[in-house]
């Protein structure tokens, strides 16, 4: 176990180096800079702006200076904003990371309900519904869903905030609609999962034994199922970052999202590389954690590695 | 394989229907605009004064601010989000197939680093990276969003082509192939590629929807499809910016899309049944 977590953590590493490294110099190819406006700079006024970034120095010497700030932690200075990258990131990545971990948790919560009952109660009519809702939930594009849920519970019953975060409740329609997509995924891998353990061996020995059958489906077969859905936590939460983006933009939410999206047209290269790093680090040190939970609920993978 | 196929597909009738739903909108589509046209219908006409009305009858999805009928300015956007589909499909496709079966069969050290790339980039966000590049580079041609879509949606194809070439290639024709003095590219790409064909079909038609939304998101956040051309992505875009005042301007392009998608799944699965009824787990 440890030696994976080690050789894991090696391995997030090369990753965050590497993406870090092709940012950099993705965005020095990339065309037009922060500094470009309808009207050019005077000349001195540029040259001094340019030497206060260090953007006059030659490009490897750039890329050492970052690389080396980087490794102290160190994102750098927004170039449009006057704060810190690392400050906007304190500020602005809760509100993400709320709206992110409540949608993992609606979709976790009853994708794995929805999984399981469809697969105990297999081709009858609620396998069949439960399984068309995660189909849809699926199919519905979020740019779709959310203005309609902001159309019908907030302009029309008045239910719920149509935008913006105040209070708990601003939370509700975001998550939902962030996590529609994931909840059907988690569904029809849990009910595939299931269907796989019910027919195995411990299974029929439990229901030998006389467990009750709720005893036999949650305790003893739901462990084994929601392997594949740890398994696939990892590339949901990939996902998620970028459909926050757009569920941040539906609801005007003030998440890093927005700021990423606000970075690239603004050309603000340290606070675009910055939020950059710090997702990957954020997903590196996920799956690592995704790994070790797969190791804790099945044994037979522990002792493989 | 294929005629069993045929047989078990023809039996699931919701996935019949999913298919003929997906001609029918490819048809309408790509027909739609031109019969519109016989009845003076078109695109671009701009009629200020008319403005957004509601869905009626010489307008049945109604028009956008300018005046525009929405029903064939639908149809376009359908054009382009179908044709992303495709294309960016088969991009992903020819990456991902020679991707999973070059590792498997070359095996070894090649094959382990080949998957430890697609490991890796499976807990990766790339389809930011997709708006990155899109972004910085200004890019604003349907060539690159194909191919920058292509690029990050070919993944889950090279894992199962890499699975079935695994199993495939000691078989004992492939075996019979190379003791006739086959190239090992002409046994891969010419005996072993097309029995992978099922696989390979199933989830290039799973892959089409999820390559629908990306392109959704893209142009939501404004570096997808860009004005002139419309896809349903914008049109939707510019429907939910309006949703209080004209509702209908979301409605028609979120309803075509949404119910695009949905068939091209419930239609994958069925293929993916019929194809292959041991994976199909009930």
């Amino acid at each position: 176990m440890l030696r994976l977590i080690v050789s894991r953590l090696a391995g997030g590493v090369a990753v965050i180096v590497a993406v870090a490294t092709l940012a950099f110099f993705l965005l020095h190819a990339a065309p037009g800079g922060p500094f470009d406006a309808e009207r050019a700079l005077p000349e001195n006024v540029r040259k001094n702006v340019e030497a206060h970034y260090h953007l006059d120095e030659p490009i490897l010497s750039q890329y050492a200076r970052y690389m080396g700030d980087l490794a102290h932690g160190d994102f750098g200075q927004s170039i449009k904003r006057v704060s810190t990258v690392s400050e906007i990131i304190r500020v602005h990545f809760p509100y993400s990371l709320a709206i992110g971990v409540s949608a993992l948790a609606i979709a976790i919560t009853f994708g794995l309900l929805m999984g399981v009952i469809a697969a105990w109660r297999r081709n009858t009519w609620l396998d069949y519904l439960l399984m068309s809702i995660a189909l849809v939930g699926i199919s519905i594009p979020s740019i779709v869903l959310g203005p309609l849920l902001v159309a019908y519970f907030s302009l029309q019953l008045g239910w719920l905030p149509p935008a913006r975060i105040e209070g708990l409740s601003s939370y509700i329609l975001p998550a939902l609609v962030l996590g529609m997509i994931y909840m059907g995924t988690i569904a029809r891998l849990s009910r595939g999962a299931m269907l796989e353990v019910l027919s195995q061996d411990f299974v029929r020995t439990a229901r030998a034994k006389g467990l009750r059958e709720r005893v036999v489906l949650w305790k003893h077969a739901a462990r084994l199922g929601v392997v594949p859905v740890v398994t696939y936590l990892g590339p949901a939460t990939a996902t998620l970052i970028s459909g926050s983006f757009v569920v941040e933009k539906i609801f005007g939410v003030p998440g890093l999202g927005s700021f990423f999206i606000e970075s690239i047209t603004n050309r603000d290269y340290p606070l675009l590389c910055g939020t950059l790093v710090f997702y990957v680090m954020f997903l590196v040190v996920l799956n690592i954690a995704v790994d070790i939970v797969h190791g804790i609920l099945d044994p037979r993978i522990r002792e493989r590695r | 394989m294929w005629r069993d196929a045929w047989r078990r597909l023809r039996k699931n009738r919701m996935a019949v229907v999913c298919a003929a739903f997906t001609l029918a909108m490819v048809i309408f589509c790509v027909a739609g605009p031109w019969i519109a046209g016989l009845f003076g219908l078109d695109e671009t006409t701009i009629d200020a004064q008319l403005g957004a009305v509601s869905p009626r009858g010489a307008h049945w999805l109604g028009t956008d601010t300018l005046g525009r009928d929405m029903l064939v300015r639908c149809m376009h956007g359908g054009r382009i989000a179908l044709l992303v589909a495709l294309t960016a499909t088969l991009v992903a496709l020819v990456i991902g197939v020679s991707w999973g079966a070059i590792a498997a069969y070359a095996g070894g050290r090649t094959d382990y680093v080949m998957m430890r790339i697609v490991d890796v980039l499976y807990g990766f966000p790339t389809l930011v990276f997709v708006i990155v590049v899109m972004a910085t580079f200004n890019l604003d041609s349907l060539v690159w969003l194909f191919a920058l879509i292509g690029a990050i949606s070919w993944l889950t194809m090279a894992r199962l082509v890499r699975a079935q070439v695994m199993s495939l290639r000691h078989r004992d024709f492939v075996e019979a192939a190379r003791a006739l003095g086959a190239r090992p590219s002409r046994i891969l790409f010419r005996h072993i590629v097309p029995n992978t064909m099922g696989v390979v079909i199933v989830y290039a038609t799973l892959s089409m929807p999820s390559v629908m939304l990306y392109e959704a998101v893209l142009s939501y956040l404004g570096v997808g499809v860009h004005a002139p051309r419309a896809s349903w992505g914008t049109l939707v875009t510019e429907g939910a910016s309006q949703i209080i005042a004209y509702p209908w301007l979301l409605y028609g392009p979120g309803l075509m899309m949404a119910t695009t998608i949905f068939a091209l799944n419930f239609f994958g699965d069925g293929l993916r049944d019929a194809l292959d009824p041991q994976t199909r787990k009930d």
